[in-house]
C-alpha cells in the first residue's frame, strides 16, 4: 500500500493535478487573509475595470510633486475617445488640406491627432452636410481647446467669511505629481468589481472555496450511494440484484440532469442553500458509480479468495468489507475525483438556469456566471465578471481529471 | 551453409525491474542446434525459460534487456542488429516465437484471415484478395487444419483450434526456428496431442527446420523432442539426449526434477516421489559458486566456494556439477552420499576447474570447460 | 511417511460413507437453453480415502465441486453427510457444514486477499476453530506448527503478504490452512495445475499425509489422470456432467472399461511408452468453442 502511494506521487499526470488543487485550495484558505469586509460586500459600481482605485480628495489633500514631465499630449490624449479621433481624422480628409493624416491611427495616435486637429482647424473651411453634421467638429474643436487652455486647477471649498464665498484650498498645475503611496484610501481591484460593485477576485476566491464544497458533498454523497447500491447489488444477487439494477438503469435512462431541474425547482427557493443543492446534486449522480461497483463486485464474488472467506463462514457484511471493498477502493476513489468535479460543473448548469443555490450572502462559481450572464457582462465587455469563473471551473475539472488519469496509470498499469 | 542452424554462445540477458535492480534472468547460456533437431528446455518457474525463448528472438524491448552473447541462424549473426530491421527481416522469416497465452491474444473482432494478410504485409508481400484466400487454403491444407477457419472470429475456435490456428500463423513464412513456449499447457489432453502433432508435422515437412519446446511438463518434453535442456536460475545445468536426460539424468537438480515426473503407468503409486526443497536463489544476485548448492543433497564444502563451469562427459552430454561423471552416474536421487562412501568425502574434479576464486570477484565465471 | 505406512492406510477397511451425492444435478438457464453441468451423478466418499475426480475443462468437475462446497445451489437430488440429508439452511448450519467440508483452489493467486497478511490468514482460521480468545503465544505454537507440517518456517512468514511467496509455497500455506482446521473432508479443486512439476510432487505428499495422519477423506479434482492414479483411491472419471467410469485406481487406469477413459489415457503422454500420434480418434469437434459449463 505504502508503494502504491509512493508511485502515485511519483507520477506526473497525479502530481501535476494535484499541485493545481493544492494551490487552489491554499488561495482560498489564504487569499480571504489579506482582505478587507466579507467577500459580497458592495464596495463599487456596476462592473469597474481591474486595476488601483485611489480616492480623488486623497490625491488633492496628498504632498504634490512638480515634476518636467511631459503631460499635455498626455492628458489630451486620454480625454479623446477613439471615436472622436476618428472624427478629427474624417474632418481632415473632408476638408481636403493638404494635412499628413493617412499615416495616424485613430486607436494608437490620439496626441498626435489632437496637435494636427488644433494647428489645422479652421471653422471657415465648409464641408458638405448637415450643419448638425458640421456643428459636431466645432463642438469638438472647442472641447480639446478647452483641454489645452487649461492651465490648472484651483480646488476651493465653501467658506461664507470669504467675499465670493469660496476658498482656494490649493492650485493644481498640469505638471503636479503625487504618490499614489501618499493617498491613504485606495483599493486594488485584482479583476475588477462585477454587477453589484463586489469585489470579483475576493468573491471569486470565496466562490471556488464553496464550489468545492458543493463538490465534495455531493461526491460523498454519489459514491457512498452507488458504492452501498453497487456492492449489496453485486455481492448479495438475486432478487436484491434484480431490484438494485432494476432502480440504477432507471437512474441511468431518464437524463440525470433533467432530475436534477425538477428536484431543484421543486424546492422552495428559500430553502434552497448551497448544502441543499450539494445534496440534490449527490442524489443525482450516484447510478454510474453503482453500475461499476457492481460488475466488479460480480466478478470478484466469484474469485477464490471470497469463496474460502464464505467455507470460512464469515457473514456476507464482513466479506464485503475485507475482501471486496478493497480491491474496489481505488476504482472507487478514481470515480470519486470525477464525482466531486462533476458535481461542481452540474451546480454551475443549475446555477446558470436559476435554479442553483439561493443566497445573497454566498457565492459559487455558478452563482457568479449567472449573475454575469443576467447583467449581460459578456455585452458590455467586462470580461473580468466571468472570464476568471470560467476559467476556475475549467481549471478544478482539468487538475481532477489529471489526477483520476494519474490513479488509473498507477492502478491499471496495462493500460500504459 | 552453416553447419548449424542455431548457435547461441554465452548469451546474457537481464529484466530491469522499476527500481532498476537488475534480474539475471539469462545468464550464460551457449547451445547449437543442427537443422531438423528439437531442443526441449525444462525447469522450475522462475528459472528463466520463457525469458531465455524470447531473449533467442534478439529482439529486445523493455523491461528485457542485452547484455553480452551472440546469437547466429544459419550463419546470419542477429544480436546486434537494428531492431527495426530485425523485425522485418528475421523474426517470423528466421526465427518465430508463439508466447504462452498466444491463442488469447488473438482479437476476437477480426477474421483469421486477417491476421494472415497482417503478417504478410508486416513482410512487404503484398497479395490481392484471391491470391492471399488461395495461399492460406494451401498453407492450412498442408498443417491439416480445415480451411473454414479463415472466415472465423477467433472467439468461434475451441481453445486448441486457436492454438493450432496461431501455430500456423506464425509458421506461414516458414521459420528456420520455431520457439514454443508452453504452447499446450492451457490445453485439455486431446488437444494438448493435437497441437503437438501439428509441431512435429511442421518439422517432418520442413515447414520449420529447427524447434525449441519449452515446458515444465517433462513426460510431454520427453515425447517431443530429441534433446532435453534443464534450466536452473538462468542456466542450463544438464543438457542432452532426451532419453538420458530423462532416464540416467547427471546433476543431482536434474535427476530430482526427473524424479518428479507423474504418468498412468502400473507401479507409479509405489514409487516415491522426489521433491526439492528450498527455492531457487534470487535471481537479482545469483551466487558465484554452484547456484544449485544451497537445496542440493550432495554438497560438498567446495560447492560453496568454487564456480562451476560447464562440462561435458564422455557422451558429450553437457553438466554443471562438479562430482566427477561416474560418481554422478551412480548417484540415485534417493542415495545419501555419504552412506556409500562412509565418511569419506567424494573427491571433487577440482582439477578441471579454471578460475577458483572467491565471491565477489565481479566474473560471474561461466569459462566453457572441456 | 515410509512406503509402508501407506500401504496400510490403503488397506483399511474403506466402509464408513461420509458423503453421498444422490442423483445431484445442477442446470444453468431454463427451457431449450438449460444446460445440465451436472447431469444426475451419484457417489459416495469413505472416510479416509482420496477420490479423484477427472475429467477434461467443462466436465462440470468444478460445479460438482462447488455444489458439494455449498458455494453454488443444487437444482436436483440430494447431499447426505452420514446418512442424513446436509442441513443446510441457517447460517449456524452452514458453518458448522464447513467445519467439516474445506477446500484449496485452483489459482494460488486467486485464492488470497491481497491485502491480508499471512498471519491473518491463518489467525481466521484459529478464530474458525473457535479459540478466537487464546492467547497470542499459544496461536503462535498452533500457527508455527501448522507452517512445518508444510515445510514452511512461520517465523519467516510473519508480516509479509500471500503474494510475496512462490505459487508453490502459497498453495503449501492453503495446505496450512487447512491443517488447522481439520475438516473431515478437503476438497482440492487442481491444487497442482498452476504450479510447477517440483512444487507439484509437495503437495501431492502433503495431500497423502493429511489423510494418513489426519484421516481426511480428500476429493481431488484434476484434469491429469497421471496425477489422479499417483494419489487417489477411487477414481471417478467425468465426462460433460457425468461419471462414465469410476472404481479403484487401479481397475480404471489399468484395465479401463469405457472408451473415454481409454482415450484420456492414450492422450497423455507417457516416458515408458511411445506416445502414439497417429491415431485420428480425438473427437473433431473443434469447431465449438469452449461449452457453457464452468470449471
Amino acid at each position: 500500500m505504502k508503494h502504491r502511494l509512493r508511485t502515485t506521487f511519483q507520477n506526473t499526470n497525479f502530481l501535476v493535478g494535484f499541485s493545481i488543487l493544492i494551490i487552489l485550495l491554499l488561495l482560498t484558505f489564504v487569499a480571504p487573509l489579506f482582505m478587507q469586509g466579507s467577500p459580497l460586500d458592495m464596495v463599487g459600481t456596476l462592473f469597474n475595470k481591474p486595476g488601483n482605485y485611489v480616492n480623488r480628495m486623497g490625491v488633492i489633500d496628498a504632498p504634490k510633486y512638480p515634476m518636467s514631465i511631459e503631460v499635455d499630449s498626455i492628458r489630451l490624449g486620454a480625454a479623446v475617445s477613439n471615436e472622436e479621433a476618428a472624427q478629427m481624422l474624417e474632418w481632415f480628409e473632408k476638408s481636403e488640406l493638404d494635412i499628413e493624416w493617412k499615416m495616424l491611427n485613430p486607436a494608437k495616435d490620439h496626441a498626435e491627432i489632437v496637435e494636427l486637429f488644433l494647428a489645422n482647424y479652421d471653422d471657415s473651411i465648409r464641408l458638405p452636410g448637415t450643419s448638425a453634421y458640421r456643428k459636431g467638429f466645432t463642438r469638438l474643436y472647442l472641447k480639446v481647446q478647452n483641454l489645452l487652455s487649461a492651465d490648472g486647477y484651483v480646488v476651493q471649498v465653501e467658506d461664507s467669511s470669504s467675499d465670493s464665498g469660496y476658498r482656494e484650498v490649493t492650485k493644481i498645475q498640469s505638471r503636479d505629481f503625487t504618490n499614489v503611496k501618499d493617498v491613504p484610501a485606495r483599493r486594488f481591484f485584482l479583476l475588477g468589481t462585477d454587477n453589484f460593485g463586489r469585489d470579483v477576485f475576493h468573491e471569486l476566491v470565496s466562490a471556488i472555496g464553496n464550489s468545492l464544497m458543493v463538490g465534495l458533498i455531493a461526491g460523498s454523497i454519489a459514491t457512498t450511494i452507488g458504492l452501498l447500491i453497487g456492492l449489496t447489488s453485486g455481492y448479495v444477487g438475486g432478487w436484491v440484484d434484480n431490484l438494485l439494477t432494476f432502480v440504477t438503469n432507471m437512474f441511468t435512462v431518464i437524463p440525470s440532469f433533467v432530475i436534477l431541474i425538477l428536484l431543484s425547482y421543486s424546492i422552495s427557493s428559500s430553502s434552497r442553500s448551497i448544502v441543499v443543492v450539494a445534496f440534490v446534486i449527490g442524489l443525482t449522480a450516484w447510478p454510474w458509480t453503482a453500475r461499476s461497483v457492481r460488475s466488479q463486485t460480480l466478478t470478484l464474488k466469484n474469485r477464490d479468495h471470497v469463496n474460502i472467506s464464505r467455507l470460512s463462514g464469515f457473514g456476507t457484511v464482513r466479506i464485503i468489507v475485507t475482501d471486496i471493498l478493497p480491491y474496489v477502493l481505488s476504482y472507487v476513489v478514481m470515480a470519486y475525483i470525477l464525482q466531486i468535479s462533476s458535481a461542481i460543473l452540474a451546480e454551475a448548469q443549475l446555477s446558470m438556469l436559476g435554479l442553483g443555490p439561493s443566497t445573497t450572502t454566498h457565492a459559487t462559481l455558478g452563482l457568479m456566471l449567472s449573475w454575469s450572464m443576467q447583467f449581460q457582462a459578456p455585452l458590455s465587455g467586462a470580461w473580468w465578471a466571468f472570464i476568471p469563473v470560467v476559467l476556475s471551473i475549467a481549471l478544478i475539472s482539468f487538475s481532477m481529471n489529471l489526477m483520476n488519469t494519474g490513479l488509473d496509470q498507477v492502478f491499471n498499469p496495462t493500460l500504459r | 551453409m552453416a553447419d548449424y542452424i542455431l548457435e547461441v554462445n554465452d548469451l546474457k540477458t537481464r529484466y530491469v525491474t522499476r527500481f532498476r535492480e537488475n534480474v539475471y534472468a539469462v545468464d550464460g547460456v551457449s547451445f547449437k542446434l543442427k537443422e531438423g533437431e528439437t531442443l526441449g528446455i525444462a525447469g522450475e518457474s522462475g528459472c528463466g525459460k520463457s525469458t531465455l525463448a524470447m531473449s533467442l528472438m534478439g529482439y529486445y524491448f523493455p523491461p528485457l534487456h542485452y547484455t553480452s552473447g551472440s546469437i547466429i541462424i544459419d550463419g546470419r549473426e542477429i544480436t546486434g542488429e537494428d531492431p527495426e530491421v530485425l523485425r522485418r527481416t528475421a523474426l517470423g522469416t528466421e526465427i518465430a516465437y508463439i508466447p504462452q497465452a498466444a491463442m488469447n491474444a488473438l482479437n476476437p473482432t477480426r477474421k483469421i484471415i486477417k491476421y494472415i494478410n497482417d503478417v504478410l504485409v508486416a513482410h512487404n508481400i503484398r497479395l490481392n484478395k484471391k491470391e492471399l484466400r488461395e495461399m492460406a487454403e494451401e498453407r492450412l491444407r498442408l498443417v491439416n487444419l480445415p480451411v473454414e477457419v479463415l472466415d472465423r472470429y477467433p472467439v468461434e475456435l475451441s481453445g486448441g483450434m486457436k492454438q493450432r490456428t496461431v501455430i500456423a500463423i506464425s509458421s506461414l513464412l516458414s521459420p528456420k526456428i520455431l520457439i514454443a513456449d508452453e504452447p499446450s499447457s492451457a490445453l485439455d489432453v486431446s488437444s494438448q496431442k493435437l497441437v503437438i502433432k501439428m509441431l512435429l508435422d511442421l518439422i517432418d515437412k520442413g515447414l520449420v527446420k529447427s524447434m525449441i519446446f519449452i515446458t515444465h511438463e517433462l513426460p510431454l518434453l520427453y515425447n517431443v523432442t530429441k534433446k532435453i535442456a534443464v534450466m536452473y536460475a538462468g542456466q542450463f545445468v544438464e543438457l542432452g539426449p532426451a532419453h538420458e536426460s530423462v532416464f540416467e539424468p547427471l546433476h543431482p537438480y536434474a535427476k530430482g526434477l526427473m524424479g518428479s515426473i507423474i504418468v498412468p503407468s502400473e507401479g507409479i503409486r509405489d514409487e516415491h516421489l522426489v521433491a526439492i526443497p528450498g527455492t531457487p536463489p534470487n535471481l537479482k544476485a545469483p551466487p558465484q559458486h554452484c547456484r544449485f548448492a544451497a537445496r542440493c543433497k550432495f554438497r560438498q564444502p567446495l560447492c560453496d566456494s568454487v564456480v562451476v563451469p560447464e562440462r561435458f562427459a564422455s557422451d558429450g552430454r553437457l553438466f554443471r556439477c562438479l562430482l566427477p561423471e561416474a560418481v554422478l552416474r551412480e548417484l540415485k536421487y534417493e542415495d545419501q552420499i555419504k552412506s556409500k562412501q562412509e565418511d569419506a568425502e567424494v573427491e571433487l574434479d577440482v582439477n578441471i576447474i579454471p578460475f577458483a576464486g572467491d565471491n565477489g570477484d565481479g566474473d560471474s565465471g561461466k569459462e566453457s570447460g572441456g | 511417511m515410509t512406503e509402508t505406512d501407506r500401504v496400510k492406510v490403503k488397506r483399511r477397511e474403506l466402509t464408513d460413507t461420509f458423503l453421498e451425492g444422490k442423483n445431484m444435478s445442477k442446470v444453468y438457464g431454463m427451457g431449450r437453453k438449460a444446460n445440465r453441468a451436472v447431469d444426475n451423478v451419484n457417489f459416495k466418499f469413505r472416510r479416509g480415502e482420496i477420490v479423484s475426480i477427472v475429467g477434461e475443462s467443462g466436465s462440470g468437475k468444478t460445479t460438482l465441486a462447488k455444489m458439494i462446497l455449498g458455494l453454488t445451489s443444487i437444482t436436483e437430488g440430494q447431499l447426505e453427510v452420514h446418512g442424513q440429508p446436509r442441513a443446510f439452511g441457517t447460517t449456524a448450519e452452514k458453518r458448522e457444514y464447513w467445519k467439516n467440508i474445506q477446500a484449496i483452489f485452483q489459482d494460488p493467486f486467486s485464492t488470497y486477499n491481497v491485502f491480508s497478511k499471512i498471519d491473518k490468514v491463518l489467525l481466521n482460521c484459529i478464530e474458525l476453530r473457535g479459540q478466537k480468545n487464546l492467547p497470542y503465544a499459544q496461536k503462535v505454537e498452533i500457527m508455527t506448527e501448522a507452517c512445518s507440517f508444510v515445510n514452511l518456517r512461520f517465523a519467516e512468514l510473519t508480516n509479509k503478504y500471500p503474494f510475496e511467496l512462490s505459487g508453490g509455497q502459497m498453495q503449501r500455506l492453503m495446505i496450512a490452512r487447512i491443517y488447522i482446521l481439520k475438516p473431515k473432508l478437503l476438497i482440492a479443486d487442481e491444487p497442482t495445475s498452476m504450479v510447477d512439476a517440483c512444487s507439484r510432487a509437495t503437495i501431492l505428499d502433503m495431500l497423502l499425509k493429511l489423510r494418513d495422519e489426519e484421516d481426511m477423506t480428500i476429493v481431488f479434482i484434476t484434469h491429469d489422470i497421471g496425477l489422479a492414479y499417483y494419489v487417489s483411491d477411487t477414481i471417478y472419471i467425468m465426462k460433460s456432467g457425468q461419471f462414465v467410469e469410476q472404481g479403484t485406481s487401479d481397475e480404471v487406469i489399468l484395465n479401463p472399461k469405457s472408451d473415454y477413459t481409454k482415450r484420456l489415457l492414450s492422450d497423455v503422454p507417457s516416458i515408458y511408452e511411445p506416445w502414439d500420434l497417429s491415431s485420428d480418434d480425438v473427437e473433431e469437434d473443434e469447431f465449438a468453442a469452449a461449452s457453457g459449463g464452468d470449471s
